[in-house]
């Protein structure tokens, strides 16, 4: 993500509905200023949700590009190759302090490590590591970031 | 509530039921708020016919949201400093997700007290979708 990140309250909200989280201190910023923390802050796993502003995302529909999720037909591009594509296999955080609506977070990303196992229930496995550190509107280094994706031969056997 | 290291021991542990029958709808929403419209998590059609999976399934980043709920409910607002997890077993529609937290040390560094938690989540079936750990600054 090359682009800005704003934290917004909103977001913020339905961020931590999605996760199930019920916790005042996500939205009711009468609440959250009666607290240790201030005010509202984000879950800890908000930045997630930075790729919500990164322009080149390839898991979002685009404007007016075909998408390779169903329409008339199972997908909606010509060739797609079975498996999983890219799968998430680890996700690790590191916090220097907690998101605030307000803050405005640019990245910078690292290409980490890569390598590869054999594995019975899906084939031929390819990890690769990214880190990503999240700076705010001081430039001041707010999360870490370090990421596992890995891409499999074949879908996982259930 | 924040955690006392005066109330806890090493080995104790918590558990929370962070997800009950996981809706596809919840997925979805997840994938609103995420920004993550992979239609492996939303798309039914496409993941059965094209992807080959049996029904679309949640996203890694939603079981370790839903994970972290239980994290932050022991430890407090604003005391995580460090949370990690690998991925280790899909979770799909209809999971039911507990999460266990296992007090592995409390520490103390220049009158700050830490304590690092061992993090696992289970499906109904007792099976382990979600492993990892996680550190909290807590109070003495």
């Amino acid at each position: 993500m090359s682009e800005q990140f704003p934290v917004e309250a909103g977001h913020i909200m339905l961020f931590a509905r999605s996760i199930g989280d019920k916790n005042q201190i996500y939205y009711d910023s009468g609440y959250a200023s009666t607290t240790e923390a201030q005010g509202v802050i984000a879950p800890p796993t908000f930045v997630a949700a930075s790729s919500q502003f990164d322009e080149g995302y390839s898991l979002r529909p685009k404007i007016g590009e075909p998408w390779f999720g169903s329409g008339k037909a199972a997908t909606g591009v010509e060739k797609q190759e079975g498996g999983s594509g890219g799968l998430h296999a680890e996700q690790h955080y590191e916090y220097h302090r907690h998101l605030r609506p307000g803050d405005i977070l640019r990245s910078v990303v690292k290409e980490g490590e890569k390598w590869e196992r054999e594995s019975k229930r899906a084939g031929k496995l390819k990890f690769s590591e990214t880190i990503t550190e999240y700076y705010d509107q001081n430039d001041e280094l707010v999360i870490t970031a370090r990421s596992v994706g890995v891409v499999t031969e074949r879908p996982i056997d259930q | 509530m924040v955690l006392k290291a005066s109330d806890i021991s090493e080995g104790q542990e918590f558990s929370e039921v962070v997800a009950e029958n996981l809706t596809r709808t919840q997925i979805v929403q997840y994938a609103g708020s995420s920004g993550d419209y992979n239609p492996i998590h939303t798309d039914e059609v496409y993941t059965k016919e094209v992807a080959g999976y049996p029904s679309v399934f949640a996203h890694g980043m939603l079981s370790m949201g839903a994970t972290g709920v239980a994290i932050t409910n022991l430890v407090g607002d604003g005391r995580l400093t460090k949370y990690g997890v690998r991925f280790v077993n899909q979770v799909w529609p209809g999971d039911t997700l507990t999460t266990t937290l296992s007090v592995e040390s409390i520490s103390e560094d220049a009158g700050e007290f830490f304590v690092d938690l061992v993090v696992s989540t289970s499906n109904q079936d007792g099976r382990e979708v979600v492993r990892g750990s996680a550190t909290a600054k807590i109070d003495p």
